[in-house]
């Protein structure tokens, strides 16, 4: 290559970089805007390590490998155990790293805001996220109507509420029985429901089928579905919340079932979390929720792809 | 055999017993729930466009596509024929498949085309081809109307903007995968 060239290439990259200048401006404001409501509704601030010798185990999850452990994929069973441990209030933003996700709203590395909260349950953490997500767009400055490509996301208080039943009912040309039956749930909920989801009004989909969910508690009403739930906003998915399950037997059981499908299927084993499980019976009915910050970011500065809202992709680097 | 995991943009599968070629690729990921690969897929025998979402479990044949060096000879009642180069095995395509190379397919010009089982389906040029300027007309001086560049006509009935110099006659290399002019040729 002559030096003109790679004087060329250098010049594109930093040209990319400086683009992403007011992306990264607001994110980091962004960033501080979500440490000021937490800290001011009393959570505390908690870092858990990244390097773990056992994630949780999650069929369709995929950890990076380091030495003898692995990176997290999301910070959940330490936060957990410092629940159990007492801490009744706690949220982390960290870097979560999962192999394989790579696309238009997934990077392999990417930024997750987590919290939990004692004697709460998912419907309170709806309640939370509303008043976290609105608490954020006022410190920025927004108005609390976006345009976000072509469509209008109206992030004014209450969001609406679906369980996934009725939404499969309205949009999927499958009923949802029949999809789960068939492996196509993932399927028919990307390609058929979610991109009416969350416009104008953000939707919390709701009440997942009981087979969908590792760590959530089941309803008490409706032991078929979890108390888990998924936010939508403009098509997007931003978060994923649920009541936890405080039951180490079942909690054991459903892991060593997650674990038996991975096996199957050729994938990485990884080892039991046994802390983790020995801690749950100390945890207090509680619940937690993961939110994708980069994706925030994608939605408040009007990016279609995540690429924009970070400062280096696995492929500038 | 491919697996959803092998999918990328330029990927030609086999579907329903006809080849497609992926134009455009997502992956997607719902929460908690499997990979999934968001395609778009252009039917490399009619051109039509289609969407699907494989699963990572899905598998795919490949396409049994061959690209053979062909010669063009001529164009009659809506085909052009083409002879391989090695089998001087004559092949044709129809209007349609040819598409906008028509514009610059001149005789005994080199072309690959593109054979799905056997059956020809479409060609690729090269990517400049030499074309004679059949009509031009004289550059008017300060007839600037349209800047520093006029309309020609090429041996095809394509007609381009030139600069002003070029005059019937003479050669011009043209890129195909633009149509505009390259050069002229000395």
């Amino acid at each position: 290559m002559s030096p003109g060239s790679s004087d060329q290439s250098s010049l594109l990259e930093r040209q990319t970089l400086s683009s992403k200048s007011p992306t990264l401006w607001l994110r980091a404001r962004l960033i501080q805007a979500i440490r000021h409501f937490f800290t001011e509704k009393n959570y505390l601030e908690v870092e858990t390590p990244y390097l773990i010798p056992a994630p949780a185990p999650e069929f369709h999850i995929d950890a990076v490998a380091v030495g003898a452990g692995f990176l997290h994929t999301s910070p959940e069973l330490c936060m957990k155990r410092l629940l159990a441990a007492g801490y009744p209030r706690i949220f982390q933003i960290c870097k979560c790293f999962r192999q394989g996700e790579r696309g238009g709203r997934h990077l392999p590395e990417f930024t997750l805001l987590e919290w939990y909260r004692a004697e709460a349950d998912y419907l309170g953490l709806m309640d939370e996220c509303e008043e976290m997500v609105v608490f954020v767009l006022e410190e920025l400055g927004l108005p609390p109507v976006l345009e976000v490509q072509d469509k209008t996301l109206d992030l004014q208080r209450p969001w609406l509420r679906f369980t996934v039943q009725e939404a499969f009912e309205q949009y999927a040309s499958t009923p949802l029985e029949q999809a789960i039956a068939n492996g196509r749930f993932d399927k028919t909920l990307v390609v058929e429901v979610e991109p009416h989801l969350g416009f104008p009004k953000p939707v919390f989909l709701c009440n997942y089928p009981s087979a969908l969910a590792a760590l959530a508690r089941l309803s008490m009403d409706d032991p078929g579905v979890a108390e888990r739930f998924e936010l939508y906003l403009a098509g997007v998915e931003l978060a994923n919340a649920f009541s936890e399950l405080t039951d180490p037997d079942e909690q054991r059981a459903r892991f060593e079932m997650e674990m038996a499908k991975r096996k199957q299927h050729g994938k990485t084993v990884y080892p039991m979390p046994e802390k983790f499980l020995r801690a749950l019976p100390f945890m207090p009915e509680s619940a937690g929720i993961a939110l994708g910050v980069d994706r925030l970011v994608m939605l408040l500065s009007h990016q279609k792809e995540i690429d924009r809202v970070v400062s280096f992709t696995p492929e500038e680097l | 055999m491919y697996n959803a995991s092998n999918l990328r943009k330029g990927l030609k599968i086999l579907l329903d017993k006809e080849p497609y070629v992926v134009v455009d690729f997502q992956f997607t990921k719902p929460g908690k729930g499997q990979a999934l690969y968001r395609c778009k897929l252009r039917n490399m025998i009619n051109g039509i466009m289609i969407d699907r979402t494989y699963r990572s479990v899905d598998s795919f044949e490949s396409a049994n596509l061959e690209q053979r060096k062909m010669q063009y000879l001529y164009n009659q009642e809506g085909h052009f024929y083409f002879m391989d180069q090695e089998t001087y095995d004559q092949s044709a395509l129809s209007v349609e498949q040819v598409g906008d190379a028509k514009n610059f397919l001149i005789d005994n010009l080199e072309v690959d085309v593109l054979l799905f089982d056997g059956i020809p389906i479409g060609l690729t040029l090269p990517n400049f081809v030499d074309l004679l300027v059949t009509h031009a007309d004289p550059w008017a001086k300060g007839d600037s109307v349209a800047g520093d560049s006029k309309p020609v006509t090429l041996e095809t009935g394509y007609t381009l903007r030139v600069p002003p110099f070029i005059e019937e006659g003479i050669k011009i290399t043209v890129d195909t995968r633009t149509g505009e002019y390259v050069t002229r040729v000395k």
